[in-house]
């Protein structure tokens, strides 16, 4: 006999059987072959590229080498300071687009860039910033400087595109917190007695905590394994660990060393996102244990008026 | 007292086309309880939000004991302002909302402790001081607000239609409670509502606005009972309101007998008024539902200036402690008089009045008065 299911076990099973495409999807091309990194990260390296199946933490190893130390603590510095200015730049924009009449425009305006190619978009870069570039001549007519400025292929051209490329990253997740955030709050920190400053640090930023967590993670993450851009704006000096692994892989063939780096980059993301993870959880409980305590309040109240114990 | 007195004088503020406050003077005593009364965009808000430092007026003056403060930013003036959803700071706890001020002015902790549970006691809120406002009711959120805007010790508290977020009864609890505590820290209060029970129970004075303009201010007696115009008599209680013309305006008493011809009612109609008026002048003639008796028979009186008309009740409407009745009077315009009528036998109006009921409605000369028309 057909045992029939109450409406909830059904939707339950619905629910899975739902989430069966999406679960082989990830299985095959994103669990299997992270696997195959991590796999590869303890094997022997091939002699011409690939691998011998024989385990070693030599790829592990050859990671304390003051090269590639230098290029971790760059693409460190470089990932702080980029998301700091994305972060900078994203509070004012989110709070404007938050007051703003013109939101959909704003928010329009802001997803435009993603339609073109980001290569496209950082040699529009290179044409802004090299030598007979836009900016330099533009400061060469209007008689500034005689020469040239040398504005590209540095540090500072990579921190400046890497802030062009993921800024819509963190304006979004801001303005979504600033426009829920209730300005009044802003009004009557004023009227108790503090400068506008003061209000902002300590009223609105407490506020839309999670929206900055969220920016935070949304631009660290990506910039932090960014290749493209120091690749093609950078100087010399400025590799970052993408680079390192793209050089690893397809130049000096060593994938197990390739590898391990991945494994740094993906470790560094885990724990941004169990930070983010473990920010809203408590968060959430907090609201629970209130709402909670306060049903078990009012039941108390409810039964002391109508004289019950 | 430790209030201060403020003055208004003149202002006026534009929003585009639309006129905020227009020309607005007000003058309000020290330690006293004032309400802006009017209904919604009538500009009590944007006063109070000038008076506070939120807003800026285009033109005219706000002084507080004579010194001007438009200069001065919010956190510099000596008023605190109790805002309409109270603004508590959802990320502290009471304890720290209250404390809030006196953290920025770099108390001491000792001393923030002492006055921080001084006010916490003052609002009744001592088992309260370790939620955060989302676990409080929306009467102790209120209080919250309170204690926090009360803890800098301000010289005038503005209240920002604090209790429209209540439930009825509480309203009506908490109103008192903010009466006492008005009497107790002795400051100025100015109380912005469009609730006119609210502001008839608890205030001083009233200013009665609409449309940017104050129309009238006056203690609550003198608002209910002598309205100044059209508008007040409408906006505060309930009103029979109709066009009239003065007939004639002889003096009676220490007043003047008025006769005005009220088409409306399809005849002349006695009342007295303060002022002589003149011959001609257009008014409308007002008289409050609870000043009107209705009866099933003619009212016997000896009282020569009775007004009393006959008709039928169109449309009764019980609400416990006392009755409405629309009824529609036995003339040409078939004009509506509401009138209230308590259920008590000590009254002895006769039979119980019901629907489709034949009845006289009646009134004394002085029960009614005359009002301008400013807004026509």
């Amino acid at each position: 006999m057909r045992k029939l299911l109450k409406p909830r076990e059904r939707e339950q099973m619905l629910g899975t059987a739902y989430a069966f495409p999406m679960g082989i999807w990830f299985t095959l091309f994103f669990t299997i072959p992270l696997g195959i990194i991590v796999l590869y990260s303890f094997l022997k390296r091939g002699l011409y590229g690939g691998v011998e199946w024989e385990f070693t933490l030599d790829a592990y190893k050859q990671m304390f080498n003051p090269s590639f130390g230098r290029v971790v603590i760059r693409t460190l510095w470089i990932s702080v300071l980029a998301t700091l200015g994305c972060i900078l730049i994203a509070i004012p924009c989110g709070y404007a687009m938050a007051k703003s009449k013109y939101q959909t425009v704003l928010l329009f305006l802001i997803i435009i860039p993603f339609w073109t190619n980001s290569l496209i978009r950082i040699y529009a870069w290179i044409s802004i910033l090299s030598t007979e570039g836009f900016v330099n001549s533009l400061l060469i007519k209007l008689g500034l400087i005689d020469q040239g400025l040398k504005l590209i292929y540095n540090n500072g051209a990579v921190v400046l595109v890497l802030i062009y490329m993921y800024l819509p990253f963190a304006i979004l997740p801001l303005f979504t917190t600033i426009d829920k955030f209730d300005f009044s709050l802003l009004d009557a920190a004023r009227d108790l007695g503090a400068s506008k400053l003061e209000a902002i640090i300590k009223v609105m930023f407490p506020n839309i905590k999670s929206g900055l967590s969220t920016a935070f993670i949304f631009t660290f993450i990506p910039i932090f394994g960014a290749y493209t851009v120091p690749l093609l704006v950078g100087g010399k000096d400025s590799t970052m660990i993408g680079n390192i692994i793209v050089d690893q892989v397809s130049k000096t063939r060593n994938w197990p060393l390739a590898s391990a780096f991945s494994m740094v980059l993906t470790f560094i993301s885990l724990v941004g996102v169990f930070w983010m993870l473990y920010n809203g959880k408590r968060e959430q409980m907090q609201s629970k244990k209130t709402t909670q305590q306060s049903l078990e309040q009012n039941i108390k109240k409810h039964h002391l008026i109508r004289g019950e114990k | 007292m430790k209030g201060v007195e403020v003055t208004v004088e003149q202002v006026s503020r534009a929003y585009g086309d639309f006129k905020a406050l227009d020309n607005v003077s007000v003058q309000i005593k020290k330690g006293e309880f004032f309400s802006l009364l009017g209904p919604s965009g009538c500009g009590k808000t944007t006063l109070l939000r000038i008076i506070a430092g939120f807003d800026y007026p285009d033109n005219g003056k706000v002084e507080f004991d004579g010194k001007d403060i438009l200069p001065l930013a919010p956190d510099k003036r000596q008023s605190n302002t109790v805002f309409q959803t109270y603004a508590l700071f959802p990320h502290l706890t009471v304890y720290e909302n209250i404390a809030f001020p006196l953290r920025l002015k770099h108390v001491d902790k000792e001393e923030i402790d002492k006055k921080v549970k001084e006010y916490v006691h003052l609002v009744q809120l001592d088992d309260h001081i370790t939620k955060k406002p989302s676990m409080l009711s929306g009467g102790q959120k209120q209080r919250v607000a309170i204690a926090r805007a009360l803890i800098n010790e301000p010289r005038v508290l503005l209240l920002d239609e604090p209790l429209s977020a209540l439930d009825a009864k509480l309203r009506q609890n908490l109103l008192v409670e903010l009466d006492e505590l008005h009497d107790k820290v002795g400051i100025t209060f100015i109380y912005v509502t469009h609730d006119q029970s609210e502001a008839l129970s608890v205030s001083d004075r009233i200013a009665v606005m609409n449309k940017g303009k104050v129309l009238q201010i006056g203690t609550p007696y003198e608002i209910y009972e002598a309205p100044a115009t059209r508008f007040v008599a409408q906006f505060i209680g309930e009103s029979n309101t109709f066009p009239c013309t003065v007939l004639s305006c002889e003096p009676y008493e220490n007043e003047f007998m008025i006769k005005v011809d009220v088409p409306m009612l399809g005849g002349t109609v006695s009342v007295t008024d303060y002022d002589a008026l003149e011959v001609g002048s257009k008014l409308d003639f007002t008289v409050r539902p609870e000043k009107v008796r209705i009866t099933s028979t003619p009212p016997r009186s000896t009282n020569k200036e009775l007004n009393t008309y006959k008709g039928i009740v169109d449309e009764p409407v019980y609400s416990g402690f006392q009755s409405k009745f629309y009824v529609r009077l036995d003339n040409e315009q078939k004009s509506i008089v509401k009138v209230f009528k308590q259920h008590t036998a000590f009254l002895d109006d006769g039979p119980e009045i019901d629907w489709r009921d034949t009845v006289y409605v009646s009134w004394t000369a002085t029960d009614g008065y005359l009002v301008k028309d400013t807004d026509r």
